[in-house]
């Protein structure tokens, strides 16, 4: 009942959307139904961090389900003197940062220049960024072409392809078209100031926050992504990204039922618990960032949905 | 036309304009040469490549040395088993993903949309947007552990309540798996898929449901005439997009998501270019595949567009 009346009053003082003044049951259900698919993308997380933090037999007797058995912190401390995964993490988090800083500057210079219409070969420019977009060459001629270029097994592959986005470049575009006052980069212009100029000093401050959503765009999209880690790595061992490495524990893992770990396999600490670890090690730079930043990712995402 | 016309009865002027705005945009072009040269050297640098789709291309030959063979590859994929294979998974799966996870995120923004409760709103959407940022390796290692027969969380939950007595082969079945694996897509994608529908929810004009409450139209009433019109040319849109990725698949979520007992039902395009490819090498079969994929993709989403602009939408490109 206090719920209720909770919900009545939110009402009144029309923070809603439109109005519709009782509280009915539709709303209960859709609230249920809305909790429960929440539950679903939580209890997954609470599960996976009660295993990483259990006694081992409590695991092995499925005796754990959203609760630590036997609070313990002994799979990460495994997860840490297996040197392996620790420089894993620090590496990929270096790549993320680079990949996302200089993506950005990539994104800014594309972007920038296409939103003058009367830039010289604009239509042209504008179609050769898109065009592969729609129409890619596919996975071996790309795979030949690096290994022409001497890139395969170099930290480069995982780097420079990907740093420039047709999608962010026309998120950052319509931000730009819509943000920058036109008057102002133009009394810029006419009082002498040239346009690199405008650009850093008048262009960049006021894109802040569009600055700020790519950089997670990008850094969340390096995070995540282990399929180029997959074509282009294949004898550096230090050359593969956290995602990848996770990867190869658990896709052994998935085959045998008994799962088999790498070299944090020959310590005592089960397995499954050592796996629960090294994926809550994964997660937990985005689950960390992530309430934080989330609204900055929403905005992007609609400002993209504006205009693709 | 106009420009051609322009350029043919004013040659100087047009030229003296092209000048001045070069004078005045160099700094610009001289920028926008950074992207140009990443796509050019990375992209399309790898065009040329395309042309072993009609060579029988061997590693150790290279592009001048190997074998011209005209359409015989093609020939070589339309009478391969696992290419109608992968072919019948990417297509089934695509269109069963069509039907459940593109809706999926418009009904959710409508529930979104009409509740009452601001902070449980904001709450849940927070939650829900989450799994688009985790990446499939992940996913895949929970769903694992959530749904393994005799170990996964589920099962035992079910067989400690005694629902089943027998783990469900959620994952190593492959009937289940394909359940399983379409409907942890759904999940992943639904809930960041609302946003560009509550965008759009957020720009109608508030006088509407007015309107309609006095005209005595009730809540589902409102849904049908107002807000779901107002997503129209989204999901027109939307529509598009996701007809041209009906010869697509994912590779990172199946890879993460596969095992031997389910590769019947797993062994969609992109694994088949990936593992003749790079597994095998054959390299000129493996891009056969790929370049009929992405331009059946490519005439999918023109046809799609056409369509949609006859109708009277924007359309895409």
């Amino acid at each position: 009942m206090k719920k209720k009346a909770e919900i009545n009053n939110e009402n009144i003082s029309g923070d809603g959307t439109h109005a519709v003044t009782h509280f009915k049951v539709s709303d209960a259900i859709m609230m249920l139904i809305i909790a429960l698919l929440c539950a679903t993308c939580i209890f997954p997380f609470l599960h996976i961090i009660a295993k990483s933090l259990s006694e081992t037999s409590a695991v092995a007797a499925q005796k754990v389900f959203f609760w630590p058995v036997g609070f313990n912190f002994d799979a990460y401390g495994a997860i840490m003197r297996d040197g392996r995964i620790t420089y894993s993490i620090i590496y990929s988090a270096i790549v993320t940062v680079v990949f996302a800083v200089l993506g950005v500057i990539v994104t800014l210079f594309a972007a920038y220049p296409i939103t003058k219409k009367d830039l010289p070969f604009r239509p042209v420019i504008t179609f050769l960024l898109m065009f592969p977009m729609y129409f890619g060459a596919g996975l071996i001629p790309t795979y030949l072409l690096y290994n022409s270029l001497h890139m395969l097994d170099t930290v480069w592959v995982l780097v420079l392809p990907l740093l420039f986005s047709t999608y962010n470049m026309l998120v950052m575009k319509s931000f730009l078209s819509s943000n920058i006052p036109i008057s102002l980069e133009e009394s810029a212009f006419l009082d002498g100031a040239g346009y690199f100029r405008i650009l850093f000093k008048i262009v960049v401050p006021l894109s802040k926050p569009i600055i700020a959503t790519l950089l997670l765009f990008y850094a969340v999209g390096r995070w995540n992504s282990y399929g180029d880690n997959m074509y282009y790595i294949k004898l550096n061992e230090n050359l593969k990204m956290i995602n990848y490495l996770l990867y190869q524990m658990v896709s052994t893992a998935n085959d045998s039922q008994n799962l088999a770990m790498s070299e944090a396999s020959a310590v005592t600490t089960n397995p499954e618990v050592l796996q629960a670890a090294a994926i809550m090690v994964t997660t937990l730079p985005i689950l960390v960032v992530y309430p934080f930043v989330q609204k900055h990712f929403v905005k992007g995402a609609m400002i993209g949905s504006v205009k693709g | 036309m106009a420009e051609v016309q322009l350029h043919q009865i004013q040659p100087e002027s047009r030229m003296k304009s092209l000048k001045r705005r070069f004078v005045k945009y160099w700094p610009l072009l001289l920028l926008v040469m950074i992207p140009l040269a990443l796509v050019f050297i990375f992209n399309y640098a790898a065009y040329p490549g395309l042309r072993m789709v009609f060579m029988d291309y061997k590693p150790a030959l290279g592009y001048e040395k190997s074998k011209w063979v005209g359409w015989g590859m093609f020939q070589k994929v339309f009478s391969n088993r696992d290419f109608f294979r992968a072919l019948r998974n990417s297509l089934v799966f695509n269109i069963l993903s069509l039907l459940i996870s593109f809706p999926a995120p418009i009904v959710l923004a409508l529930m979104l949309n009409e509740l009452r409760y601001p902070r449980f709103k904001k709450v849940s959407q927070t939650i829900l947007y989450l799994p688009h940022f985790l990446s499939w390796v992940i996913i895949g290692a929970l769903a694992y552990s959530l749904f393994r027969p005799s170990t996964g969380i589920v099962n035992v939950m079910l067989m400690n309540a005694g629902v089943i007595e027998k783990g469900i082969p959620f994952l190593t079945e492959k009937t289940h798996w394909a359940v399983t694996y379409l409907l942890i897509g759904v999940w992943q994608g639904m809930g960041w898929g609302t946003i560009i529908y509550l965008a759009a929810f957020s720009g109608i004009n508030g006088e509407l449901y007015e309107a309609a409450m006095i005209d005595g139209a009730g809540r589902w009433k409102q849904m049908l005439h107002i807000t779901l019109p107002s997503i129209k040319g989204t999901i027109i849109t939307l529509l598009i997009m996701n007809l041209g990725r009906l010869m697509g698949s994912n590779f990172e979520a199946l890879q993460a998501f596969g095992n031997s007992q389910v590769r019947e039902y797993q062994y969609q395009l992109a694994i088949f270019v990936y593992e003749k490819g790079l597994g095998n090498g054959q390299y000129s079969l493996s891009t056969a595949v790929n370049l009929f994929q992405s331009l059946v993709g490519l005439i999918l989403v023109i046809l799609a567009d056409r369509f949609a602009k006859l109708m009277g939408e924007d359309g895409l490109l």
